[in-house]
């Protein structure tokens, strides 16, 4: 099936389907309430079977300001396919789950809620999958810095113990950093400022049993 | 008509005793035998596979008795990048871990953040842990790690081991608390 007669048969069935400006894959934005059906249609009658991606975009001052993306690909036809919806909700950003037509879907989508905060209704375990339960932020949205917030260590008794916090991650100097010259596309992605840069100093050596270990280098 | 001439230790005049200090005893015993704490994270665990291998043997030094369990290991070599979620762990493990320890952060993750200036990353594994070596390295090849055992072998070396055996030392907290 060539690429304008599937955009016509999709087309035809979903009336609701507009074409996506795409630089590679065939693209399409769907409504967001017929998204299981469209994504069902293309998995049993297209030949997509198998789901490659999800992820979603954060176009943070627009409205609807996330938009989930599927990635799927025929292993018939070796064709991948790209569908958009858009969330319910800016603030509180809602999009059905499609972990019943493909198990893949599920950590995926796990892993979307994790960056984006975007709630997928219907999802059978939707927990955080790489931060850890109780990070209060979403690391992938427009507002976060790049170097983080400050927050406590997820567990309170290591954190105590060791005096140890989430920190902003320096984003000047260090060992690993480049000259911020030339376009931002040349270079590595940091703060142009040292507004991020950390401040606190690390804890002086913990107390240890023999007192601090000095390293003597003997000669013998 | 041949003479065997006896070099060095002779038993007849020397009698069955050597005299030797305490702390050169111990000392000598804990750094030929330093069992190390694999504590692979990230890509730096390949080289530190490596070092475990025929290529590098990391066992000419006495280090090849890698322990999976904290309670029968010394030294816990982090190789990989820390991660705030994984901090925890990694300190918890350190807690159970026997005395003497003691803790060698391979490659630049372990030692600084590396390259992962980033809001997941712990930026240098001794923000949890006393870290006794740093490698430099991303990653360290098993050269470098073996250098770097044997400036820990230096140091283990240099202590006074037995302040540490008589000091009346209470009992070090466990990091975890019953809930
Ligand atoms: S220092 Fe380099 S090789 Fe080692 S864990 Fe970090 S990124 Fe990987």
């Amino acid at each position: 099936m060539s690429e304008t007669d599937f955009t016509t048969a999709l087309r035809e069935r979903f009336p609701g389907v507009t074409e996506r400006p795409s630089l590679d894959l065939a693209a399409y934005d769907c409504p967001h309430g017929e998204l299981q059906d469209i994504l069902r249609y293309l998995r049993d009658d297209a030949g997509f079977d198998m789901l490659m991606d999800v992820t979603a975009i954060d176009a943070y001052e627009e409205s609807p300001r996330f938009t989930v993306v599927y990635h799927l690909f025929s292993t018939a036809r070796r064709e991948y396919v790209r569908i958009a919806t858009p969330c319910e909700d800016d603030a509180e950003p809602r999009a059905p789950s499609v972990a019943d037509l493909w198990p893949a879907a599920d950590w995926h989508e796990r892993e979307t809620y994790d960056m984006f905060g975007i709630t997928f209704t219907g999802h059978p375990d939707l927990r955080r999958i790489l931060m850890w339960d109780g990070y209060p932020y979403f690391p992938l949205r427009k507002e976060f810095p790049l170097a983080g917030h400050e927050v406590d260590l997820p567990a309170p008794d290591v954190a105590e113990r060791t005096g140890a916090k989430v920190l902003p991650a320096p984003m000047m100097g260090g060992p690993f950093h480049s000259p911020q010259k030339g376009p931002m596309s040349r270079r590595e992605p940091r703060a142009d400022d040292e507004s991020w840069t950390e401040t606190r100093e690390k804890d002086a050596a913990q107390a240890l049993p023999d007192g601090p270990r000095d390293f003597k280098h003997s000669d013998t | 008509m041949s003479t065997t001439t006896e070099y060095g230790y002779n038993s007849k005049v020397e009698g069955e005793v050597v005299v030797s200090r305490a702390d050169a005893v111990i000392n000598w015993i804990r750094r030929h035998s330093v069992w190390p704490m694999p504590m692979g994270l990230a890509c730096c665990a390949i080289e530190l596979m490596a070092a475990g291998g025929s290529r590098f043997d990391i066992s000419r030094f006495g280090m090849e008795v890698m322990r999976f369990s904290p309670r029968q290991s010394d030294c816990m070599i982090v190789a990989g990048t820390v991660t705030y979620k994984m901090a925890e762990v990694v300190r918890r493990i350190y807690d159970q871990m026997a005395e003497p320890k003691w803790v060698v952060a391979m490659g630049a993750c372990a030692s600084t953040g590396g390259m992962y200036r980033s809001y997941a990353v712990l930026q240098g594994v001794d923000r949890i842990v006393p870290v006794d070596v740093y490698i430099s390295g991303c990653p360290p090849r098993p050269e470098a790690l073996l250098d770097g055992m044997m400036r820990l072998q230096e140091k283990i070396r240099n202590e006074s081991s037995t302040r540490g055996l008589f000091k009346d030392r209470k009992a070090r907290e466990l990091a975890y608390k019953e809930a």
